[in-house]
């Protein structure tokens, strides 16, 4: 099964695209804190990507991807109406909604993007959600407005000032936590974000959700390649997660497994950047 | 059986084995004495007329031979290939003691591949009147593309649900090309899809849709959806990077071509030093595949030429993988390291650098004890000799040590019962469940096994399924 573009734009210059893909069977199934994994190509690789937005009644889901890569620079290189080859989900285990009275959900870079579900999730359940997102400046922030439209609140940090508070997310969610208090928090975003976050809470004792990002070839427990030690075990991001308690990970295990192909990822990407540029050269040329 | 040479076929992903001309099928066709008892037949998991199938190639009837053939076994150039003949209908074959056994496997290969590339006058499929019932199927290896195929020609609709983008189970992800062509389960699956079957890929059953929303659509359900969750040792430095499991190294080089990074996107890592631990079949695989990598890229970069280490704990004569795959193993340079343990994995850098081992020596009988010093498998007990600790330089360790049940499909199933190690509980051979009008078999009901016998199962629950329909109002 593959699926149509049905909409694509760019929402943070100059890397960061939103895509809503035709997804019927998917969305239907889909819920909050899952993901798929997409092939774009005979020859392409298997990628998971965060839900950012699931919707059942026009049969689509959507997906934010930063163009880091190989895959990702050649999926922005995609238009509207073509079509992914193989997109295969909903995989991982849902979010677990509860009502845990005041929820803050914390978005780092474009991390943002997947707590958008969630959001509307918990407040469905009851809770008073509050969002702290953050960026290095005012225009690296995403999702601020669809965040507003779903949270009660929504805080922004930024690294220089440019908009919101000064400051990392976890200050911010530091004062909230001392004024507000807070039932269950939920981070999204690069691994060292996370772990500050979970640092964060840990001495407030509270409940503390992180999902996780580890590479993956199947999604569906048969390979162990995206396997982390949580609380002392293995445990499968793709199957037993992704999501787990945040104070039980183990950061420094998962952040070097991320680190596992980088050599390997910077030459595919390269070979394609001047394969690429030699085409764009001998186009350029007729 | 011609093989190409070992330190040719080492540096590429050919097939190793070359298969018979019609010469040499027919003259060893000829050496099978037609024994009245047929103890072949009984040695076979499902019970392939063999001694009928191998007298019409004496007699150059190839095409009979292969019906024949195909009366008990649907895939006979996969069974061929990776059947382990000598556990099976050869080891009991009347002339194995004296003469040594017919060479059963390597004639039902022939037979398939002589006609694949001897088409006979079309084989014209007889026309099946359709019963209106649908079957789904969940999985797409040997289990489900037997299963698929008899309940097709019981006229059934059968749709195949793969959770992979690719169809073919293990025979695509885990066999390697050189045991085992891609282009043979790509054929296999061809054929099904000329008598009607459809396969949907990207469909995770537990995911996608559940059991029930299949019985919604299908008149019953059959699941084989494999032992796939790869088992690791729970030992220090399991999570450096460069250890793998099998699982994910041989589907990052077969399902994902690996092996052509960066052509194609996925890259998998060996170094030049690679330990693999663990002694079946999936291991040798491993192995052999690792050493093909190893080897091109240290000619490609005029490197030192690569060590694959073989680490098993019990003696040789315990591998539990066939005769054949050690020996071919062995022939490409592999080293076997038996009676060895590893007890943690030592890294620098978050990469794996060495494999810290300890030696194992049996367990003598004890003859005043009553318990022989066998465990539950009936092989001999070994045990770790204190102070033997060394280490093996390794890049990469590949854990090879066996797998669990999937939890996917059992998870997401209510009233779908299952044995104390997550696997599904079949009443009996058919593969019912406690579940009404779904059926499993496989690896999944079994516990790892071999190709044949996965096969062997969904046959018997498409006779079982096609019962069902039947008496199904």
């Amino acid at each position: 099964m593959g699926a149509k573009i049905l909409e694509k734009r760019i929402i943070r210059e100059p890397d960061v695209y939103y895509y809503r893909l035709e997804a019927p069977l998917i969305s239907r199934k889909a819920k909050p804190g899952q993901f798929v994994i997409l092939r774009l190509h005979d020859k392409g690789e298997r990628i998971p990507l965060s839900l950012a937005d699931i919707n059942p009644k026009d049969g689509t889901i959507s997906l934010v991807v930063m163009a880091v890569g190989k895959t990702t620079a050649e999926m922005a290189g995609l238009k509207v109406g073509e079509q992914i080859q193989d997109l295969c989900g909903p995989l991982g285990l849902p979010t677990h909604i509860e009502n845990a009275g005041r929820v803050v959900l914390v978005g780092g870079g474009f991390g943002a993007a997947p707590l958008y579900p969630m959001a509307k999730a918990f407040r469905d359940a009851g809770n008073y959600v509050t969002a702290v997102i953050g960026a290095r400046s005012a225009d690296l922030l995403i999702y601020e407005k669809e965040l507003s439209e779903t949270c009660n609140r929504v805080i922004v940090a930024t690294d220089d000032g440019s908009k919101g508070v000064k400051g990392l997310v976890t200050s911010s969610l530091e004062q909230e936590i001392k004024e507000n208090g807070a039932g269950l928090v939920v981070a999204v975003g690069p691994a060292p974000m996370m772990k500050a976050v979970c640092n964060t809470t840990k001495p407030f004792g509270v409940k503390t959700v992180v999902s996780l990002n580890a590479i993956m070839v199947d999604g569906t427990g048969m390979c162990g390649g995206c396997r982390v030690r949580v609380g002392g075990k293995t445990r499968f991001v793709c199957a037993d997660g992704p999501e787990f308690d945040g104070h039980e990970v183990d950061w420094d295990c998962l952040m070097n497994r991320q680190k596992m192909y980088t050599g390997r990822e910077k030459e595919s990407f390269e070979a394609w950047k001047n394969r690429h540029k030699g085409l764009a050269e001998e186009g350029a040329a007729k | 059986m011609p093989e190409r040479p070992a330190e040719e076929r080492a540096l590429d992903f050919g097939e190793v084995a070359l298969g018979y001309t019609l010469e040499l099928a027919r003259a060893e066709a000829a050496r099978c004495i037609q024994c009245k008892n047929r103890p072949c037949v009984s040695g076979c998991p499902v019970g392939v007329p063999i001694p009928d199938f191998i007298r019409h190639i004496k007699e150059g009837e190839i095409q009979k031979a292969l019906e024949v053939i195909k009366t008990a076994n649907l895939l006979p150039a996969v069974c061929g290939r990776v059947c382990p003949q000598e556990s099976q209908c050869e080891k009991v074959c009347t002339l194995s003691k004296k003469f040594g056994a017919v060479a059963i496997g390597r004639l039902e290969r022939f037979a398939a591949d002589y006609m694949a590339e001897n088409p006979a006058a079309a084989e014209k499929a007889a026309e099946v009147k359709k019963t209106g019932k649908s079957v789904a199927i969940v999985g797409s290896g040997p289990a489900g593309l037997a299963c698929a195929y008899d309940l097709a020609r019981h006229g059934h609709q059968v749709k195949i649900y793969e959770a992979l983008h690719a169809p073919g189970g293990v025979l695509f992800y885990g066999i390697p090309e050189f045991r085992l062509p891609k282009k043979i389960v790509a054929s296999e699956i061809e054929k099904l899809k000329q008598v009607g079957v459809e396969i949907t890929t990207n469909a995770v059953i537990g995911k996608l849709f559940s059991v029930d929303d299949l019985l919604a659509e299908h008149d019953a359900c059959f699941i084989c959806t494999g032992a796939g969750l790869p088992r690791f040792m729970e030992i220090e430095g399991e999570d450096l990077n460069g250890v793998y499991s099998a699982n994910e190294f041989l589907t990052r080089v077969n399902l994902m071509r690996a092996y052509d990074f960066p052509e194609y996107d996925t890259p998998v890592e060996t170094g030049l030093k690679i330990a693999v631990v663990g002694g079946g079949n999936v291991a040798m695989d491993a192995a052999r595949t690792a050493l093909r990598l190893a080897r091109r890229a240290s000619r490609e970069r005029g490197l030192p030429s690569p060590k694959v280490y073989l680490v098993y704990r019990r003696s040789e004569d315990e591998l539990p993988a066939r005769k054949e795959e050690v020996h071919h193993a062995k022939d490409e340079g592999v080293i076997f390291e038996t009676c060895s343990n590893p007890v943690r994995l030592i890294g620098e850098n978050g990469r794996v650098r060495a494999v810290e081992c300890v030696r194992m020596s049996v367990c003598e009988p004890d003859p005043l004890a009553e318990a022989p010093a066998v465990d539950a498998s009936g092989r001999k007990k070994f045990r770790p000799i204190a102070n033997s600790e060394y280490r093996i330089e390794a890049d990469t360790v590949i854990m090879s040590i066996g797998t669990g049940a999937n939890p996917l499909v059992p998870m997401d199933t209510p009233g779908l019962e299952l044995n104390a190690k997550g696997y599904i509980l079949a009443k009996d051979a058919s593969g019912q469940t406690s579940r009404k009008g779904v059926y499993a078999g496989g690896d999944i009901v079994t516990g790892s096994a071999t190709v044949i016998s996965a096969m062997g199962a969904g046959r018997q629950a498409a006779r079982a399924i096609d019962e069902y329909l039947k008496n199904k109002k």
